[in-house]
């Protein structure tokens, strides 16, 4: 859209299953006339001459030969239609008609506001209750979230915050970490077509002055704040974006169970280790929410036994290696790899070191060939030389960076996940940064940081 | 008759939207340059290859050229400037 503005006629083609993102993208921008032209799903995998069908066939959407529409688009000069003043404002109202309860749930649903579970619903009394839970004043500004970086962002406050940790059925005590969730931006509902999901781990007091479950189940329905804080960003997510629905604002083919909740913390008082948060440059007496963006695979294994390097490096290869893992570990994992002699950092390194796969088989992955090989081709590393490597040569797939562990869990067994997810924070110690300069909507310190929005 | 109770409107809020205008459009594409903009998304490339033979076919006087951005869903303006450059009209595919 932006060479239309530059004074470029431009078609956009797209397949048919984006016809209706498509247009709603097209009118947010300001140019609901943009001409779209369609072809079938899927592109992937189709031969050469099939896709010169493509070429030669009908458009999906608009059922007019695909050529057709493209050239009637580049030439047709514009009409009324394309003339006429596409701006508009939204009306967000901070109260809904009265209705009864059961007229609201039944409201809530069909508009798409809940994640089709149970919900509380937001009363002006329940909201004020959930607005005693922080400081800041119900019109203070968070941030914008969008669904993805092409769509428009929306922006939101506290007391909007506040609305969906109250459906959620969050306490007033746990706000304070979703707002920290929700003030980094980074919305837990990706429209991506791949289904990601937005895992949070929380690390210092906080974690024990709300009760979290860092033990048995700590992955599980176990945990009201544990459950209801990692509902409630999801709900802010899809609610403050600007939506989440299926074929319009969500495009996950398979989706993400994830997508429900996913907030959990770390057993930091039982890891022989340093604590997450720790790692990336905060003090152990601030109260944080670190966020992974993936979600894809979860992998999981028991141990570590005699033969741990194969396994581990089974899992790695098995990673999608776009989305780089991070390990969770119960203490019981993490002061067995302490026995053999490794530190976390050492086995991280170890983890980098160790998952390598052919350079033919790091190159046919979509998402390689669409975002790192662009990289790759202009030099950066460690990209450019895994794309210059022979297609057997062994190769590298994660830098040590990209790997994170944190430990939890309620030692009845020695049990490790690897779950896609890439660290999103920009702590302290990243370059740069510094402990009061934030980024997003509201400069209220390092992202993540729970302690500032008490 | 159940009593109606007054709720808070959970979405955020949306910013406005500015009307802009599409570009004018030529009458013809002969002696034009056709941009094809592979956005890199897996394969885009073959179809614009494709796209291409049907110009050299079928609008032979259309002058086409390949181009991509640096990457996948981020404006490229250094792309977008060449195009603008010397280009007259473009596809721009596939995908969003």
């Amino acid at each position: 859209m932006a060479l239309e503005l530059d004074g470029i006629p431009t078609i956009p083609v797209s397949t048919h299953v984006f016809a209706r993102l498509a247009a709603a993208t097209a009118k947010a921008a300001g140019l609901p006339t943009t001409r779209n032209c369609f072809v079938p799903q899927p592109l992937v995998g189709r031969t050469p001459s099939e896709l010169r069908a493509y070429v030669e066939g009908m458009d999906p959407v608009h059922k007019r030969p695909f050529m057709q529409g493209v050239i009637e688009g580049l030439t047709q000069p514009l009409d009324d239609e394309d003339l006429k003043d596409a701006s508009f404002e939204r009306d967000s109202p901070r109260y809904l008609e009265p209705d009864t309860d059961d007229n609201l749930r039944k409201l809530f649903i069909q508009e798409n506001w809940t994640d089709f579970l149970p919900i509380m619903l937001p009363t002006e009394e329940r909201v004020e209750a959930m607005l005693k839970g922080t400081s800041h004043a119900a019109d203070k500004f968070v941030g914008y979230m969008r669904p993805t970086s092409f769509r428009e962002a929306w922006g939101f406050d506290v007391e909007k915050v506040a609305i969906n940790a109250v459906m959620a059925g969050a306490n007033p005590e746990y706000l304070p970490v979703i707002l920290a969730a929700c003030a980094t931006g980074i919305s837990a509902r990706s429209s991506s077509t791949t289904s990601w999901a937005s895992i949070s781990f929380v690390n210092g007091p906080i974690r024990k002055e709300i009760g979290m479950n860092d033990g048995i189940g700590a992955m599980g329905p176990y945990n009201h704040a544990n459950a209801t804080i990692g509902r409630a960003y999801c709900l802010v997510s899809q609610n403050c974006q600007g939506g989440s629905v299926p074929g319009d604002t969500y495009m996950g083919s398979v989706g993400n169970n994830y997508n429900y909740t996913a907030c959990f913390a770390e057993a930091e008082e039982r890891s022989p280790w340093s604590p997450f948060h720790v790692d990336q440059g905060f003090r152990p007496t601030d109260s944080v929410i670190s966020i992974f963006f993936g979600g894809w695979y979860t992998h999981s294994g028991f141990g570590p036994r005699e033969t741990w390097q194969e396994k581990f490096v089974r899992m790695l290869t098995a990673a999608d290696h776009f989305s780089s893992p991070l390990i969770v570990m119960d203490p019981i994992v993490a002061n067995e790899f302490v026995k053999l002699g490794y530190t976390k950092e050492s086995l991280i390194q170890w983890c980098a070191d160790n998952a390598k796969m052919k350079a033919r088989n790091y190159g046919d992955d979509q998402w390689v060939t669409t975002l790192v090989k662009p990289h790759a081709e202009a030099g950066v590393e460690p990209m450019a030389s895994r794309l210059r490597a022979a297609p057997d040569e062994e190769i590298s797939i994660f830098a040590p960076n990209d790997i994170k562990i944190i430990v939890m869990g309620g030692e009845t067994q020695g049990a490790f996940k690897m779950i896609s997810g890439r660290y999103t924070g920009r702590g302290p110690n990243s370059p740069g940064a510094t402990r009061g300069g934030g980024r997003g909507g509201a400069d209220m310190g390092p992202p993540g940081l729970i302690d500032v929005w008490r | 008759m159940a009593e109606k109770i007054k709720v808070l409107d959970p979405r955020g809020y949306p910013p406005k939207v500015v009307g802009k205008r599409l570009a004018n459009r030529p009458e013809t594409l002969d002696g034009k340059v056709v941009y094809l903009i592979d956005c890199l998304f897996d394969n885009s490339d073959v179809f614009m290859e494709q796209l291409r033979d049907w110009f050299a076919q079928h609008i032979p006087g259309a002058i086409t050229k390949m181009i991509k951005p640096r990457e996948s869903w981020v404006d490229d303006p250094e792309m977008r400037a060449r195009v603008v450059e010397d280009g007259d009209v473009a596809i721009i595919g596939v995908g969003l």
